[in-house]
């Protein structure tokens, strides 16, 4: 898949789901994408390094946000 | 004077246990009396700040720290675990206070130079407080702010020649006993295979597409020193095919006391005289072992390696000649399921570079399909329990083996497809009802 379509794909499918949630797993992004874990790891890569993307991490586990959406509020559910 | 008062900290330091609340108390001592002269980057007082709060969260029997957090180095989605305290007004010098973690060395050999080193370097730019070592074996750095994190990791990667390790949904930092550079147990060369493994896997290290944690530990023999059986999602322990060799010499003279059993690591106490008969034949768990007429003899098929033979007579039995390892999957701590050890995938594979077949047979198989299947934090061990042993044998293509069953008479999760069978599910009901009433 092309990075300008995956990303529009991405961007649109947690935009919408912005209300209810800030952060997604690495399935949840490949489901979006329709592609399998190995190459929607590759386009994911890209969109982190872009700054579309950011990591959030609670130690054990890690999850995938747009960049600037769900900060700690989020992680503490005061928004 | 310390900055807070924290009387139940103070008595945990009343135990006879050596004391964390007293190291932090030292280091807190330490940072502002800073003898040194170290230009500190993070604030002074954070280690007081650490007790304070901590003291607080006694109080209110309740954590002040959030969950988790988004730092970390420009294109590693691991390594660093963000720490914010929810008072920081009260608590300045802890309102960042993230952990970072960085790779161990296989074996985990240092020069005291380079642990000072490393020492110095945390104490600029940290808080000073480490964890030597982390349950996976990582060095972890404990608490600096988001500021210093590139700062650190330049110096790691530029001055030290080190790298962080594993942390959330990624390979964790893979781990290794001290194997063959000390130890004349280790079947393979588990410094050399960790190393390999950790470069090979370098995105999966540090770019997390896992459902969950994911960790390989090497252990050079089946005395499992770094307990991968029960820790590690793969588990690679050293094996032989052959015989245990057996120098009878050297057994008639452990039998004659000139050679101390397990070394001399009992002598603290008198336990008597060596007795081979109860001390080694009867603790055999297979009972393949035989002592008559001044002979050892061992029935090596009936051996599973429990390494207890070799520990008590170490000069006298040693492993084969015909060395790789086993690999075992899906160990894990209770932390969703149950505690689970590792179950028997290869019963033996070579262990030599460059590990080809062991990276494309059983590493790469197993995580294509457990990305592909495994649900949002379900570890390997979850996986196979929920789809069946036989799917991951389906997915690796390795043949059904009786070592693969964990425990008799219980459910091996090896079940038949319906092609496997000869004549298939198919019956006729009518033949069927002749002989059996509805």
């Amino acid at each position: 898949m092309e990075y300008e379509e995956a990303k529009q794909k991405i961007v649109e499918g947690l935009t919408k789901k912005l209300k209810t949630k800030s952060k997604f797993y690495f399935n949840d992004l490949a489901e979006i994408l329709g592609e399998k874990p190995r190459e929607a790891k590759k386009v994911i890569n890209k969109l982190v390094e872009q700054g579309v993307l950011e990591y959030w991490s609670s130690g054990s586990t890690s999850m995938y946000g747009l960049t600037g959406t769900g900060k700690q509020a989020s992680a503490e559910h005061e928004d | 004077m310390a900055k807070h008062q924290t009387p139940m900290l103070d008595q945990l330091e009343t135990g006879p246990w050596p004391s964390f609340v007293s190291d932090i108390k030292r280091q807190a001592e330490f940072r502002k009396n800073n003898q040194g002269k170290v230009n500190y980057q993070i604030p002074v007082d954070a280690c007081d700040d650490l007790l304070g709060v901590l003291e607080l969260s006694y109080k209110h029997g309740r954590t002040h720290w959030k969950h988790g957090g988004i730092v970390g180095v420009f294109g590693y989605g691991g390594g660093v675990i963000g720490r914010y305290c929810d008072q920081p007004e009260k608590f300045p010098g802890v309102a960042h206070f993230h952990t970072m973690r960085v790779s161990q060395p296989a074996g985990k050999f240092y020069t005291s130079d380079y642990l000072k080193k490393l020492c110095d370097l945390w104490d600029m730019r940290g808080s000073g407080i480490t964890n030597m070592h982390g349950s996976t074996g990582d060095i972890i750095f404990l608490g600096t702010t988001t500021a210093q994190l590139e700062e650190v990791f330049f110096e790691l990667t530029h001055t030290f020649n080190q790298d962080l390790g594993g942390s959330g949904s990624n390979l964790r930092t893979p781990s290794d006993c001290v194997g063959q550079a000390r130890c004349e147990f280790a079947c393979y060369d588990t410094q050399a295979i960790c190393h390999d493994l950790t470069n090979e896997y370098q995105d999966e290290l540090h770019r997390p597409a896992f459902p969950y944690k994911f960790k390989f530990k090497f252990d050079g023999c089946p005395n499992c020193c770094v307990a991968s059986i029960a820790r590690s999602d793969m588990s690679f322990i050293g094996t032989w095919r052959d015989d245990i060799r057996v120098d009878q010499k050297a057994v008639a003279a452990y039998v004659g006391g000139e050679l101390k059993p397990n070394a001399g690591a009992h002598a603290g106490r008198n336990w008597g005289k060596f007795d081979i008969q109860k001390e080694v034949v009867a603790l055999c768990p297979t009972g393949c072992m035989r002592y008559e007429g001044g002979k050892l003899e061992i029935n090596n098929r009936e051996c599973t390696r429990c390494m207890h033979c070799i520990n008590v007579m170490p000069r006298a039995l040693r492993i084969g000649n015909d060395r790789g390892l086993s690999i075992l999957v899906g160990a894990k701590a209770p932390i969703l399921d149950g505690a689970q050890m590792g179950t028997l995938l290869v019963p033996f594979i070579s262990a030599e570079p460059p590990y080809t077949e062991i990276k494309e047979t059983v590493i790469e198989p197993i995580w294509d399909w457990w990305m592909e299947e495994g649900k949002n934090r379900e570890r390997l061990g979850e996986l196979i329990k929920r789809q069946g042993f036989g799917k991951l044998l389906e997915v690796t293509g390795f043949k059904p083996d009786p070592r693969m069953v964990k425990e008799p008479r219980s459910n091996p999760y090896i079940f038949w497809k319906e092609e496997e069978v000869e004549g298939g599910w198919e019956r006729d009901v009518n033949e069927f009802r002749k002989y059996h009433q509805r």
